[in-house]
């Protein structure tokens, strides 16, 4: 059963440099890292020691809030390093990798007949858990909780993201066994949304609420789905997964091994040749990323796609839950007059001298310049053109600022993650850091709330 | 150059006078700051550019008001042109001669004072220079009589941009147009120079008593006396009209009222609803004459039966829908209160210049009084969108956290 939802409002960055859909395998990396900020509020507490060595899905620390949620080595080797940031802080995790890898097997549960708790168990010892995140906060989910729904996003329409239909290719298995064993923890549904007219692998998929997508981004994006299929209502939860971590968390049900192995696809106009690279969570950048050769010296570098992604550096390392890697060109130069000459080759939502909406098929090569100094909010009525949600993002985006917990709960906070303003926050006019207002202001909800 | 900036910028980063170099510098050249959280790219729009665009669409406005000057001046001395002709009668040097030396100077105090304000500002609090004067600066000079003495205006604009706009913290801030409490300010501080038939034409005040006298009514301004105008329609379109420098010309303003809703700049939800409350209000008023319930000699009889639609070519009423009620950080925020706040600026306008006869040129406080309202009209669209959340609240499927059914099952086995 599907049905069919539009979006209307939004805007389709078209960039050049998306990957050609084809895989190598990269470079095995010498070093893996896991970087701590991929996992938004949990504060670890290290389960080994600097030194001690490691199988690959062997537990490297747990969440201190929650004894049970463990997260897990991607490869197996030494733990080479603890890096430490202001006030001991744990910054980042790196593993020496070990030649010859040897996993750490879980006794798999049997998935016709264990119940939800036995599941959530063996995801939560094994290091599965934490790829399931939750709304409100969107943070990793809370085991305690029970969604009211399950939400999967098998539709990219962020720019240059990796395409879900071609990354699953021939992973029916591992989807179907890791919807079974979610389906156990939720009396909802699992709502899985595809591209319109996709051959994505979910239309086989028992088990599924199966929705069809098409507009512009956010359409993709699985707040904007979540808003139009089931919202969510204050006291309510709901989790959301990525499809590629449905996959990775299959194997996990099916085999017992975590198998940090995962298709990236390395986009972006720096970068010569891009294309899909097989590799690991955790993995160097760069083992793949001068594979494809990059034209320039000076780039930015960035753990997922360029709206919502991590800033990183050619020494950084895949993030855990991302499955594009952008390279685009720095923007750290000064534009003469170019604030009121005419402008053909950025993209802008308005038609102020500005030439875009002539080609709106045509791809550009934009630079991270800010095209502008930051300011107070004076343009309104924009932000709603590019965004789909039933909520006033203006508004939102001023409660949170002003701290205001009532305000932000009637707009609408616990619907939302910062993602969800991240075309807002392309387009603004005033150039505000939308999504870190947003990040702000779910972590001081949460605080006082949660 | 651009090095030199550059180095230049360095140096002054952190000092006091950096936000001054900035604003000149950012003027040259557009910086160079890139992205460090969130999105990595932005668009090509900065603020600079949208008010930009804005004085674009009143640069017309501007040449035509200069010539108008000129027009003006030498009709009520001569008397107006029989066979009117664009080139041999308005666009002359005689008139543009007039026009630049009169309206150029207010131009140049309105943004040599704001801007010095404004920078000052910045440079006390320690913020950028914001652009929200570009457009103020300019509207204000079109909102004034042309004769307007330049030291009058020097002190409203200091008084607009402090009382109306820092105080509030500066531009994005403000409650009210700060353009308009300019405007407001002249009015009532000095109302001889703002209203009468001898303030909207060149030398009307100097030369008043003299055997050499020479006026120009407004078409608002005669009809409030009950007498008649002297101007075809066509002149009114075109804006052949004494009034404010830049007001007149309906055709130019709908040009850059046409400019600024295809760049997506301004509001044409406002422009819209503002132009379908003035119609209504006009149609109420000669409704009630064509109804008979007014007595002719009835002091409001001439500007209500003066045809509705009429309304929209004099006395600035659609100058000020077009660049005014649009201003977005005044205005209403969201789109639907947007309907409500235009529809009233354009009712109340015409309300207000048919019942006070005093204030020919109401449009300017129906949009003030609008700004006072817009955050209340702001507040109740907003609450329907959370009244919309809390209905489907009601319905929400909450399910207990494990460790809660855990305590109750605690308490009933104790």
């Amino acid at each position: 059963m599907s049905k069919d939802i539009r979006i209307k409002k939004g805007l389709d960055i078209n960039l050049v440099g998306a990957a050609e859909q084809t895989i190598s395998k990269a470079v095995t990396s010498n070093v893996y890292a896991l970087n701590l900020d991929d996992f938004h509020g949990i504060t670890p507490k290290m389960l080994i020691k600097q030194g001690e060595e490691i199988k690959a899905g062997e537990p490297l620390f747990y969440n201190k809030n929650n004894e049970e949620m463990h997260f897990v080595s991607p490869v197996s080797g030494e733990l080479v390093e603890i890096v430490r940031g202001a006030r001991r802080r744990i910054l980042t995790l790196k593993v020496l990798a070990d030649k010859e890898q040897n996993y750490m097997i879980n006794k798999v549960p049997d998935l016709d007949t264990a119940d939800g708790d036995a599941i959530k168990t063996y995801l939560l010892q094994c290091g599965g858990w934490p790829f399931i995140k939750q709304r409100p906060y969107d943070v990793i989910a809370d085991p305690e909780a029970t969604p009211k729904a399950i939400f999967v996003s098998a539709y990219a329409t962020a720019p240059l993201a990796a395409d879900p239909d071609f990354v699953l290719k021939d992973k029916e298995q591992e989807i179907q066994a890791a919807i079974m064993a979610l389906s156990k923890m939720t009396p909802g549904k699992i709502h899985v949304t595809i591209a319109k007219s996709s051959r994505s692998p979910f239309n086989d998929i028992k088990g599924i609420e199966l929705h069809k997508i098409s507009g512009p981004h956010p359409a993709g994006l699985v707040g904007t789905q979540i808003n139009r299929i089931d919202p969510v209502n204050k006291g309510e939860t709901v989790w959301t997964l990525s499809p590629q971590d449905l996959v990775m968390m299959g194997e996990l049900l099916l085999t017992g091994k975590f198998n940090a192995e995962r298709v990236v696809a390395l986009a972006g106009s720096v970068v010569k040749e891009p294309k899909y690279y097989k590799t690991k969570i955790g993995a160097e950048i760069s083992t793949f990323l001068y594979a494809s050769g990059v034209k320039e010296d000076r780039f930015r570098l960035i753990n997922g796609d360029v709206l919502t992604g991590a800033k990183t550096h050619t020494e950084g390392h895949l993030g855990f839950y991302n499955n594009t890697v952008t390279a685009i060109p720095e923007g750290d130069d000064y534009e003469f007059f170019g604030w009121n000459k005419p402008v053909f080759n950025k993209i802008s939502s308005t038609r102020a001298l500005t030439f875009s909406w002539l080609q709106p098929k045509r791809k550009y090569d934009l630079d991270t310049n800010t095209n502008g100094e930051h300011r107070a909010f004076v343009v309104t009525g924009r932000y709603e053109e590019v965004f789909p949600l039933d909520i006033y993002p203006l508004q939102l985006l001023k409660a949170c600022m002003v701290k205001d917990l009532d305000e932000m709960e009637q707009l609408g906070l616990y619907e939302v993650a910062p993602e969800d303003f991240s075309l807002t926050e392309f387009i603004c006019i005033s150039k505000q850091p939308h999504q870190q207002i947003i990040r702000e202001g779910l972590d001081l909800l949460q605080k006082e709330l949660g | 150059m651009k090095e030199k900036l550059h180095q230049l910028k360095l140096k002054y980063q952190g000092k006091k006078m950096a936000p001054a170099f900035n604003a000149l510098h950012t003027f040259l050249y557009m910086p160079n700051e890139t992205t460090h959280s969130g999105a990595h790219v932005r668009a090509a729009d900065d603020l600079k550019r949208t008010m930009n665009t804005v004085i674009l669409a009143l640069v017309p406005c501007l040449l035509f008001g200069m010539f108008n000057a000129g027009y003006q001046h030498y009709s009520a001395i001569n008397g107006f042109p029989e066979n009117f002709s664009l080139f041999d009668h308005f666009l002359t040097w005689d008139n543009f001669l007039v026009g630049i030396t009169t309206v150029l100077p207010l131009v140049i105090v309105s943004y040599g004072v704001g801007l010095a304000i404004e920078f000052l500002f910045a440079v006390i609090k320690g913020h950028e220079v914001e652009e929200g004067y570009l457009v103020t600066g300019m509207l204000v000079p079109l909102i004034i009589p042309v004769d307007t003495p330049l030291w009058m205006l020097a002190i409203a604009v200091a008084f607009g941009v402090v009382i109306g706009k820092e105080v509030f913290g500066g531009t994005g801030m403000n409650i009210l147009n700060p353009a308009l409490t300019i405007r407001a300010f002249l009015f009532f501080a000095y109302p001889t120079w703002m209203s009468g038939d001898k303030v909207w034409v060149h030398e009307g005040v100097e030369r008043a008593g003299t055997a050499d006298a020479i006026s120009g009514e407004t078409v608002l301004g005669s009809l409030a006396q009950g007498s008649d105008y002297a101007y075809s329609l066509s002149d009114m379109f075109y804006g052949f009209i004494p009034g404010s420098v830049g007001e007149t010309s309906t055709l130019l303003i709908l040009l850059g009222a046409l400019f600024l809703i295809f760049s997506k700049i301004a509001s044409w939800r406002i422009m819209v609803s503002a132009v379908v409350g003035a119609l209504a209000m006009g149609l109420i008023f000669n409704g009630i004459v064509d109804a008979g319930w007014l007595p002719e000699y009835s002091k409001f009889y001439t500007l209500m039966s003066f045809p509705y639609w009429q309304h929209l070519l004099v006395g600035g009423l659609a100058f000020g829908i077009v660049f005014m009620a649009t201003d977005p950080v005044t205005g209403s925020q969201t789109n639907k209160g947007k309907w409500y706040y235009g529809f009233f600026i354009g009712f109340l306008s015409v309300m207000i210049r048919v019942f006070n006869p005093g204030y020919p040129e109401g449009v300017f406080l129906a949009i003030l009084l609008m700004n006072v309202f817009a955050p209340t009209i702001d507040h109740y669209v907003v609450k329907g969108n959370i009244k919309k959340r809390l209905k489907r609240f009601k319905t929400a499927t909450i399910y207990p956290k494990a460790s809660d059914e855990v305590d109750s099952l605690k308490t009933e086995t104790a």
